[in-house]
């Protein structure tokens, strides 16, 4: 008898404390069946309008001209290569502490996702580069510091499939993850502290903009697709991930009651 | 200590140690390899601490309102420019074709020597921009209404532009 795999019940703890209540695979599968599509939906929406918008609608720079553009996948990307690595990081911190055996499959699933962005950013700031600066590449504290975050993803890839007992695999891979965390201030403030080639920030939490209004608006709705864009793939991956243990499980259990 | 009493509250413990640590040592070298991390040095750093002779550096600063000269030599173009930090400036000569966003008032950094003329030899010129962004109509706005001359100055406070509508005709 088939059963689609996350409609197979399984016995919940009454209650449970705090974030283990979603270490519940049954229940893990049935609240982000209900929030993928919510992930999903808008971030498609958002990216095709942002980048539309971004591409076709929004003026050119005044020094820059059309080569701007690149802009509005290029920020983006940087955006959730910190931001990704930031989420690395912190289920890296509930694995070690606190022993959440769902933050382990996260970690593992963030890391691909985290890497593919870091690397588009890194093609789309080469791409412009080229006509901007006159370089598709410089060793200044900005690029390198980003490169150096994208081989702190590829070692978090290989950790943690280079053992044959993954839980080893896992702590492996979350202590490298807590070390790397001190890339994160450095790539941010690299700008500020050493002088570079690489402009400082555009945005701040603090001050205005320094962009205008036209151009500002698709940037930031490109940043919202692209990081639910980010959301929904992890989640859709941690989904599967749960799944596919989950059949190993039966085919187990299944193998030995034979 | 609380924390220290169950074993999760001693592993988070050990965790912000180990960061602590790590993320101090990571500052102090960091502030240690200060003076080489910078992508260039400004014709004031020169200045004050002249290079060995020969040495391969790379210069960053301003271009010089007034200070281009384009010339040809053996059908190259060639490029006299003086690149400034506010505090000293030093006349630049290059061979080659310039980036786009070369003009004056703009950030560049050139890669090259200095000469014993005290004047400084490069072999590759980089332009550098900042991080305003606007569209031309705002700009030229800007221009229009005297409140910016790219030339000599970087773009005012973005406050004041960055919501400014711009007359389509005229203005």
């Amino acid at each position: 008898m088939l059963r689609a795999v996350d409609t197979i019940p399984i016995p919940m703890p009454a209650g449970g404390r705090s974030l283990h209540r979603f270490a519940n695979p049954g229940r893990f599968l049935r609240i982000s069946g209900r929030v993928l599509p919510f992930l999903a939906i808008p971030a498609l929406v958002l990216t095709v309008v942002g980048l539309a918008w971004g591409l076709l609608v929004a003026p050119p720079d005044y020094q820059q001209g059309d080569a701007v553009r690149i802009i509005y996948i290029h920020v983006p990307s940087a955006w959730l290569a910190s931001g990704g690595y930031l989420s690395l990081a912190i289920c890296a911190a509930l694995s070690l502490v606190w022993r959440h055996p769902l933050a382990d499959l996260a970690a593992v699933e963030i890391g691909p996702v985290g890497a593919a962005f870091t690397a588009l950013c890194l093609a789309t700031g080469s791409l412009w580069g080229k006509p901007m600066w006159g370089a598709w590449w410089v060793w200044d504290a900005r690029l390198t510091s980003v490169l150096v975050l994208f081989f702190l993803y590829l070692g978090h890839i290989a950790l943690v499939r280079a053992f044959d007992d993954p839980v080893r695999g896992y702590r492996a891979g979350a202590i490298l993850a807590l070390a790397g965390v001190v890339n994160l201030p450095v790539i941010k403030f690299s700008v500020d502290w050493w002088n570079t080639l690489h402009q400082p920030a555009t945005l701040s939490l603090t001050g205005a903009p320094s962009m205008h209004v036209s151009m500002l608006w698709p940037l930031l709705v490109c940043i919202a697709g692209f990081s639910l864009g980010f959301a929904a793939i992890v989640t859709a991956r941690l989904r599967a991930a749960v799944m596919e243990r989950r059949i190993r499980g039966l085919l187990l259990a299944q193998a030995q009651t034979v | 200590m609380a924390l220290l009493r169950t074993r999760k509250g001693r592993r988070l413990a050990v965790l912000l140690l180990c960061l602590v640590g790590l993320g101090s040592a990571a500052g102090l070298a960091l502030l240690a390899f200060r003076d080489n991390l910078v992508f260039f040095v400004t014709p004031g750093d020169l200045a004050e601490a002249p290079p060995p002779a020969g040495r391969m550096l790379r210069l960053g600063g301003l271009v010089e309102a007034g200070s281009v000269a384009r010339d040809r030599r053996d059908g190259k173009p060639v490029a006299r420019f003086r690149v400034t930090d506010g505090r000293a400036a030093l006349d630049v000569e290059f061979a080659g074709i310039l980036p786009d966003l070369f003009r004056e008032g703009q950030g560049v950094v050139a890669l090259g020597t200095l000469r014993p003329d005290g004047s400084f030899l490069a072999s590759e010129v980089l332009a550098k921009h900042d991080e305003t962004y606007m569209p031309p109509e705002v700009a030229a706005a800007l221009k229009k209404a005297g409140h910016w001359q790219p030339e000599s100055a970087p773009a005012p406070p973005a406050a004041g532009w960055n919501t400014l509508t711009p007359r389509k005709s005229g203005g």
